[in-house]
């Protein structure tokens, strides 16, 4: 039996062993993301399950990473306070920020003042990257870590071209969206790519972000008789979920809806949710890559539910950047930039690959095959089932019993 | 069929705001307390559904019962917390108490909404419908529970007319919204008056959070508008009258439809906002105001 002396010697050793591991400054990786919206949520925990995987293998380089985060409230102002203190006060080496666009077009220019990395696990404004274009030396510190609104418009082309206009003989749409920075590439990437998959749009429906009573909206799109609605939400969710249910909308609602890519959707909308589809970089389920499942189960038993999207993107950062540090030598912030623009990384959502200086789009991730394509996930009884692509995908379409598909009855 | 269309679903929608609007002006016609914690209650209640419902499982019925109970209890929460400490206060000046209280119930308005997003985040929930499906009158689908709503909302303006009209401890209510120094001299405690309507209230705003969860969804964004849109039906109505309440939730309700329908759902609130700067320059007591 270990005597108390000899197991206070034991800790004291086990302490001095650790501490000295740890010699070297830790690095710091500042997260601002919304605690208290379903898809912020899970970026802060993300980041710091990776943070803790890499320390237990030594860290980087022998030195640790430590996450340091601020719960932004959704707020553009107070991300860039809390940017600005996370570098002057907290002396971090990057940060990884919020899924709001507005907040990430707000702290870019923050990045290019106080040369600080900064990456989004999940904004999709193509403008982000648009800016680094037109002024790269001072903006060239952001990098965006989720695929841009354009990039997402054209997977859900690919996706309903294969999911609906073929197998369906579809050949109307009406694009519902929200009012937002997001959705202004969104909508003009639909604009562009739906008629090309042979869907003609007969309308376009941009709604306020605080839309609560959606009847007139639904009644509209009805009146125009289309044979889908392309959606673009993201800040509303819940309540047009719901009320097409109840009003028993008989069109199917396909595009992104943010808030459906989580786990806990379904009981937001007490299952209004079924039969609703979605795009995402990643699913309960799917094995985009050999870490994609890993790092849903680690996820999943440390924090007892799954993570949104941006949690993917928010792990797969925190190893990017470690990644960028270490091939950089350090975390002189010009050599991480220049690392970070040749990542050639498998992350949880694909291969990850930044595009080039030269890009209109620069520091945006590359698409498309060999690189990240995307999944279109629907919701049947209760779970997110991938049905896009093929290879990955893992069950059929199933449509709720109120949707009328005209084209197919024909 | 548009015409159906706007009747039925204004119909409801307005209901739903005469039921909010109902309990605010007669907080304020009784005691002259302008409750700024009005949304948050509401949204209380029907999170406290949802929560009921999803979390632990309980079936629609019991979960609108919960969320009832949380209803009342943050309406008395509220009076204890926010508005009786001032009421009572010997430190504060009559003159300043009004504003005290309209702070003070501002404030722990923004506490129990930063308590919900908190406990459960800022998505938006709906709670469990009692009654599911759709039904097609005139031509026009509407789900059964937007009529459910509007028949709950009637039944419940109507036992509150019943009970202000008809029953003893009613009439004192009404009699204090009239003449609080008159009730006290006739040996009637006016701080139990005053429990009377804030349970009162507390009942109103629980079974409108229920309604509004079922039919809209809510969030704790949902706490601002929800307080403005009541605080805009009661001024339109005229402060502390509930019948004036009744049909300016009704002039809201069906002008915010209409525009959904014929102009935009964009531009919903504003023709109605218009019509209280209206109202308010050419006639500042409201409607059917009596002050």
């Amino acid at each position: 039996m270990f005597s108390l002396k000899s197991l206070l010697l034991a800790s004291c050793a086990t302490a001095l062993v650790s501490s000295a591991a740890w010699a070297a400054d830790p690095i710091k990786i500042g997260v601002i993301a919304e605690a208290q919206a379903v898809a912020g949520s899970s970026i802060a925990p993300a980041a710091q399950l990776a943070a803790e995987e890499i320390n237990a293998k030594g860290g980087v380089d022998g030195r640790k990473i430590e996450i340091v985060v601020y719960d932004n409230h959704s707020s553009s102002a107070e991300s860039v306070r809390a940017f600005q203190r996370a570098v002057s006060e907290d002396k971090v080496n990057a940060v990884i920020a919020s899924y709001i666009s507005e907040v990430v077009l707000a702290l870019e220019p923050w990045a290019g003042r106080l040369k600080t990395l900064m990456i989004t696990p999940g904004a999709a404004s193509d403008v982000i990257t648009q800016n680094i274009a037109k002024n790269y030396d001072q903006l060239k510190y952001t990098f965006h870590g989720y695929l841009t609104s354009t990039s997402l418009a054209g997977l859900v082309c690919d996706a309903a071209k294969d999911l609906l206009v073929e197998p369906y003989k579809m050949k109307t749409a009406v694009i519902m969206s929200e009012d937002a920075a997001w959705t202004t590439p969104l909508d003009a990437g639909y604009e562009k790519c739906l008629p090309e998959i042979g869907l003609k749009v007969v309308d376009h429906i941009r709604m306020s972000p605080d839309t609560t009573d959606f009847t007139p909206i639904f009644n509209k799109i009805e009146g125009l008789k289309p044979d889908v609605m392309i959606t673009g939400i993201s800040h509303v969710g819940t309540q047009p979920t719901v009320q097409w249910k109840s009003q028993q909308v008989p069109i199917p609602m396909f595009g992104i809806s943010s808030q459906a890519t989580n786990s806990t959707f379904w009981k937001d909308t007490n299952g209004a949710v079924e039969g609703v589809f979605y795009n995402a970089v990643s699913g309960p389920g799917v094995a985009v890559t050999p870490k994609t499942l890993p790092f849903v189960e680690a996820y999943q038993k440390k924090f007892g539910n799954f993570p949104s999207y941006a949690g993917y993107t928010s792990y797969d950062d925190v190893y990017m950047i470690a990644d960028a540090i270490h091939r950089a030598g350090g975390t002189d912030p010009d050599k991480m930039v220049e690392a970070m623009e040749a990542t050639d990384y498998v992350g949880t959502i694909g291969r990850i690959a930044f595009k080039p200086k030269d890009d209109p789009n620069p520091h945006a991730l590359r698409t498309g095959k060999g690189y990240i394509t995307g999944l279109m996930l629907q919701w049947q009884s209760g779970k997110q089932v991938n049905v896009w692509p093929k290879e990955l995908s893992a069950g059929t379409i199933a449509w709720p019993s109120f949707i009328k598909l005209k084209a197919a009855s024909n | 069929m548009l015409f159906w269309q706007i009747l039925i679903d204004g119909f409801a929608i307005s209901a739903l705001y005469a039921l909010g609007a109902t309990g605010f002006t007669l907080i304020f016609g009784v005691s002259g307390v302008l409750n700024l914690s009005h949304g948050a209650i509401m949204v209380g209640a029907a999170v406290a559904a949802w929560a009921a419902a999803s979390e632990f499982g309980v079936g629609p019925y019991t979960g609108a019962l919960i969320g009832i109970i949380a209803g009342f209890i943050l309406a008395f929460a509220t009076y204890f917390i926010a508005v009786r400490p001032i009421q009572r206060s010997k430190v504060i000046a009559e003159s300043e108490k009004e504003i005290f209280i309209l702070t003070a119930t501002l404030l722990w308005g923004i506490i129990i909404q930063e308590a919900i997003a908190y406990l459960f985040t800022n998505n938006a929930k709906t709670v469990l419908p009692i009654v599911d499906g759709v039904t097609t009158w005139f031509g026009v689908r509407t789900p059964k529970n937007e009529y459910f709503t509007a028949v709950v909302c009637w039944v419940a303006i109507g036992l509150l007319w019943f009970l202000v009209n008809r029953t003893r401890r009613g009439k004192a209510v009404m009699a204090a919204s009239m003449n609080p120094r008159g009730v006290t001299l006739l040996g009637i405690e006016l701080s139990s008056i005053y429990l009377t309507v804030w349970a009162i209230y507390g009942l109103l705003a629980g079974v409108a959070g229920i309604l509004l969860g079922m039919f809209l969804g809510v969030s704790s964004y949902s706490v601002g508008p929800l307080t403005a849109s009541a605080f805009s039906i009661v001024v339109l109505g005229g402060l502390g009258s509930v019948s004036g309440s009744l049909i300016a939730a009704y002039v809201v309700g069906y002008l915010e439809t209409g525009t959904a329908y014929l102009i935009s759902p964009a531009y919903r609130t504003i023709p109605a906002l218009l019509l209280l700067v209206i109202v308010m320059y050419l006639r500042p007591q409201g409607l059917f105001g009596r002050r």
